[in-house]
């Protein structure tokens, strides 16, 4: 292949190109179509956990083991977060580069307590001796919120990543879709959560 | 330090498995030496393993595919040579819990690393072909989904030497497939193979649903997709939807194992049945995954050769939509014993009845189009016409077994493998043969050898029928599945019978490495220079075979269903040269190959519980992604001039090449060699 090779900045010199006019959109587009798979795994857990809810074996249900309070400043973090994100993604449209980074870090920080109360309430658990291999139910329990958290784990990772990137390279076309796609992520973590919140703990002391 | 890795992992006391070893060392000794001693270590790294083109990936794709084809053959017929043997209170030449890994491996080798391949090697190929796209949306993911799907197979084919493999069936069901009942390797290799190469098959259904909904040429509505085009969407949304749940089953299965939880567990809340129900409720959209596509080639092949429009076209296209909703309803027919009651039996039995009738109006479909058309037997029409008689057979047994009450008695019986079988063989490996001929020409620019197809073809048929309507027999008799052996005599006849029928089929396998031989030794002389060979109707035969990387320098404006040949109708008009264009295109990855590797080298360590290993591969596979998501050096231009260079070099092959064929001589070859150069 003899070809030339131009920097992404001359590619404005080349506006009729077919095939790969608007990748911006595709990529948004695609990432919908992953979450949903995602959200497939989601509903494969949920209704593990609605199978095995039941299966207790001897050991705490959850209203026995559920710290609503603890719960509830968890959900309100990661709701707060999600706000934040959508003032970042305004900050974005507004061309506002320093206001979008703050609104990122805000969000890193709620979302970083969320995680920081999962692993309190997860450690606490496990040493009170109601570890995922103490019964069925805990199994179903700890895997479903797990995955939840892991999510948001992968989630502030990518924040760091396209915190960075806004300070090597800026505002462009391939930020733009990323902090896009990023958004679309942290806003499903949230459905998500409310989900989590409602089926596995409020039901669950109910 | 290594793990429950140790020297004694290495089966030294398993003679069949030593000698199989020693071959495939040789074999690979004999590529490596072959491939340093021609230089071709460069070649091969640029020009195809960090490749993101489509059509190289749908290649690479079908290549691994034939070489799995040729291990999980084995397997089977190291089966039926044991089941010829093991008679009246003889034990065969096959200890049982060598003959169980045989008939796991057999079944996971086939879907997973044989079939699933080849749909999805052909997707890669065509579909951007015939929706006129210059590439798919994620060529990056592409490269990364192929390499998945490779590190998966050499877990499996790691197995072989490195430990031992499942000894569950080829679904490793609860609880049979828990750390209590299963302690050995086998499982986990099972579980990170399938799991690291799933990964991969959900970006392929990302990619290629986004490709197919974003990236069609103007004009191509979706009413007017060619049907692969269709099936291949479906077979996209099947996996979009269901390889998700495979992914979390597997991953509750590794944490019941690994962390000793109690998903799957017969005790402690568990409950294994559930584990049957998702597996299942992956299981059977993925057998429509399998077969969609292979309906979609059918559909070509007979428009094309019977040179008439499809008969009903959006008869086929709503088909294929009602079976893909359809075939997330049934999964409990797999299992109708477990004792669900008879109002959830009569659902599902009733759903599975009901999913038998989509696929009938695609049979009717193809009859009518062959009806009154000018049918030419070439060996993709002698598959399609093969499946069609073959697979309405193994339709009408599954018909049988979706009555709950005679699925009672057929369950777990020889039945359900002649039947499933019957589908499978029938419907998608006749399906990927016929496609794999008639997309060879687009794929390397020559056709491949028909006599040597046609002499395969009929060795399949044969060897079919005679591999497994004894097996229908049997079942009658009371031949349950996965036994290693049997005490009534009286069935030996049947299973040598069994026996000679995958001997034919082993035939038919030879002649199909023969007719790859043959014909790539006879290229010249089967040179399409046209880029067209079968006068066909769909766009991928507008252009160049092969195609250039860039596909279609202009994209092509379609007016309706076979947009193709309504042009060649009118005469392909205005060959005149619009002005070419400088062309966006994605440059080769590192990436793909690079982070698989680690996933090799993680799902390896996994297996064998040696962390330190595990957590290095991770982190490896994690900076490796980083390192491409830092890069942006990831796309260039192709100058116009180069685009109108490609497009003249065909041109005036075509033009030898429609000289050629008028001039009806059948020594053309030096026209293509000067071309070719």
């Amino acid at each position: 292949m003899t070809t030339d090779t131009i920097k992404h900045s001359d590619a404005h010199a080349h506006a009729v190109t077919h095939g790969h006019h608007d990748t911006g959109s595709i990529k948004v587009f695609g990432f919908w179509v992953y979450l949903m798979s995602d959200l497939v795994i989601f509903g494969t857990l949920f209704a593990t956990y609605a199978v095995l809810m039941r299966g207790t074996a001897g050991g705490p249900s959850g209203a026995e083991i559920f710290d609503l309070r603890l719960i509830l400043a968890g959900t309100l973090l990661l709701l707060v977060s999600s706000f934040t994100y959508g003032m970042a993604v305004l900050s974005m449209t507004a061309e506002r580069v320093t206001r979008l980074k703050a609104w990122l870090v805000v969000t890193f920080l709620l979302g970083a307590g969320f995680i920081a109360i999962e692993f309190y309430e997860f450690r606490h658990l496990i040493h009170a001796g109601f570890g995922p291999d103490r019964s069925a139910f805990l199994s179903a329990f700890f895997t479903l919120v797990g995955t939840h958290g892991l999510h948001v784990l992968f989630g502030l990772l990518w924040l760091v990543v396209v915190l960075v990137q806004l300070h090597t390279k800026g505002l462009n076309d391939m930020t733009r879709p990323r902090i896009l796609c990023l958004s679309l992520f942290w806003h499903f973590l949230d459905v998500v959560w409310i989900c989590v919140f409602s089926f596995v703990y409020l039901m669950g002391v109910v | 330090m290594l793990g429950k890795l140790s020297l004694e992992a290495i089966p030294y006391h398993e003679p069949i498995i030593m000698v199989v070893a020693v071959i495939m060392a040789i074999g690979a000794f004999a590529l490596i030496a072959a491939l340093t001693y021609y230089r071709k270590w460069g070649w091969l790294w640029s020009e195809w393993f960090t490749s993101v083109d489509h059509k190289k990936l749908g290649i690479m794709y079908f290549l691994v595919a034939l070489v799995m084809l040729l291990r999980g053959f084995s397997d089977a017929i190291m089966m039926r040579l044991q089941l010829a043997m093991a008679a009246g209170g003889s034990m065969g030449y096959l200890p049982p819990e060598h003959y169980d890994q045989i008939f796991t491996a057999h079944g996971v080798i086939m879907i997973f690393f044989v079939a699933m391949p080849m749909v999805i090697g052909l997707m890669n190929l065509v579909v951007p072909l015939q929706i006129g796209a210059r590439d798919v949306a994620y060529p990056f993911l592409n490269n990364l989904s192929f390499w998945l799907f490779a590190a998966g197979a050499i877990l499996v084919n790691v197995s072989l030497v490195v430990g031992e493999f499942a000894t569950t069936g080829w679904l490793a069901y609860a609880p049979l497939s828990g750390i209590e009942y299963s302690p050995g390797v086998g499982v986990d290799y099972w579980i990170w193979a399938l799991q690291i190469s799933g990964i991969g098959t959900t970006l392929t259904g990302i990619n290629f649903f986004v490709t197919i909904l974003k990236m069609r040429t103007p004009g191509m509505t979706l009413l007017r997709m060619p049907i692969f085009t269709w099936t291949s969407l479906c077979a996209n949304v099947l996996i979009i939807a269901s390889f998700p749940i495979l992914t979390a089953t597997i991953a509750l299965l590794t944490l019941d194992r690994y962390l000793g939880m109690h998903f799957f567990t017969n005790d402690v809340g568990g409950n294994m049945m559930m584990y049957v129900n998702l597996i299942w409720a992956w299981g059977h959209p993925e057998v429509y995954i399998l077969i969609l596509p292979a309906f979609g080639v059918f559909s070509e092949v007979i428009a094309t050769f019977a040179r008439k429009r499809l008969f009903g076209y959006t008869t086929m296209v709503w088909a294929t939509v009602a079976i893909t909703l359809l075939s997330f309803i049934v999964w409990l027919h797999h299992f109708f014993t477990m004792g669900a009651g008879a109002n959830v039996n009569a659902f599902f039995g009733i759903m599975t009845m009901i999913i038998a009738i989509p696929t009938g109006v695609k049979v009717f479909n193809w009859l009518f189009t062959m009806f009154r058309g000018r049918l030419e037997f070439t060996s993709p029409v002698l598959w399609t016409l093969g499946f069609i008689i073959t697979f309405t057979l193994g339709g009408m047994t599954g018909v049988m077994l979706a009555v709950p009450g005679a699925n009672f008695v057929l369950h777990n019986s020889l039945f359900v493998i002649a039947h499933f079988h019957n589908v499978i063989v029938g419907g998608v490996v006749f399906g990927m043969m016929a496609g794999m001929t008639y997309w060879f020409p687009k794929a390397f620019g020559f056709t491949l050898d028909e006599t040597w197809g046609k002499r395969a073809f009929w060795c399949w048929l044969i060897g079919f029928y005679l591999a497994f309507m004894p097996l229908y027999v049997l079942s009658f008799f009371g031949a349950v599945r996965r036994m290693q052996s049997y005490a009534n005599p009286e069935w030996q006849p049947w299973m040598l019978l069994a026996l000679v029928g995958a001997v034919v089929i082993m035939l038919g396998i030879a002649c199909t490495v023969i007719q790859l031989w043959v014909s790539i030794r006879d290229r010249r002389l089967n040179a399409d220079l046209t880029g067209d060979p079968w006068n066909g109707r769909t766009l991928e035969w507008s252009i160049a075979s092969p195609p250039p990387h860039y596909n279609f320098a202009h994209a092509p404006e379609v007016g309706g269903i076979d947009s193709f040949w309504t042009q060649k109708q009118r005469g392909i008009e205005a060959l005149e040269e619009r002005p070419y264009q400088d062309l966006h295109m994605p440059r080769n990855t590192v990436a793909g190959p690079v982070i698989s590797l680690f996933a090799v080298v993680l799902g390896f360590a996994l297996v064998w519980h040696i962390w330190w290993l595990a957590i290095a591969a991770a982190v490896g596979c994690l900076i490796s992604f980083l390192a491409r998501v830092f890069n942006d050096d990831i796309d260039y231009w192709v100058p116009a001039a180069e685009v109108a260079r490609c497009e003249r070099a065909h041109q005036r092959q075509r033009e030898a090449g429609d000289q050629w064929q008028t001039n009806g001589s059948a020594r053309g070859g030096f026209v293509s060699a000067d071309l070719r150069g």
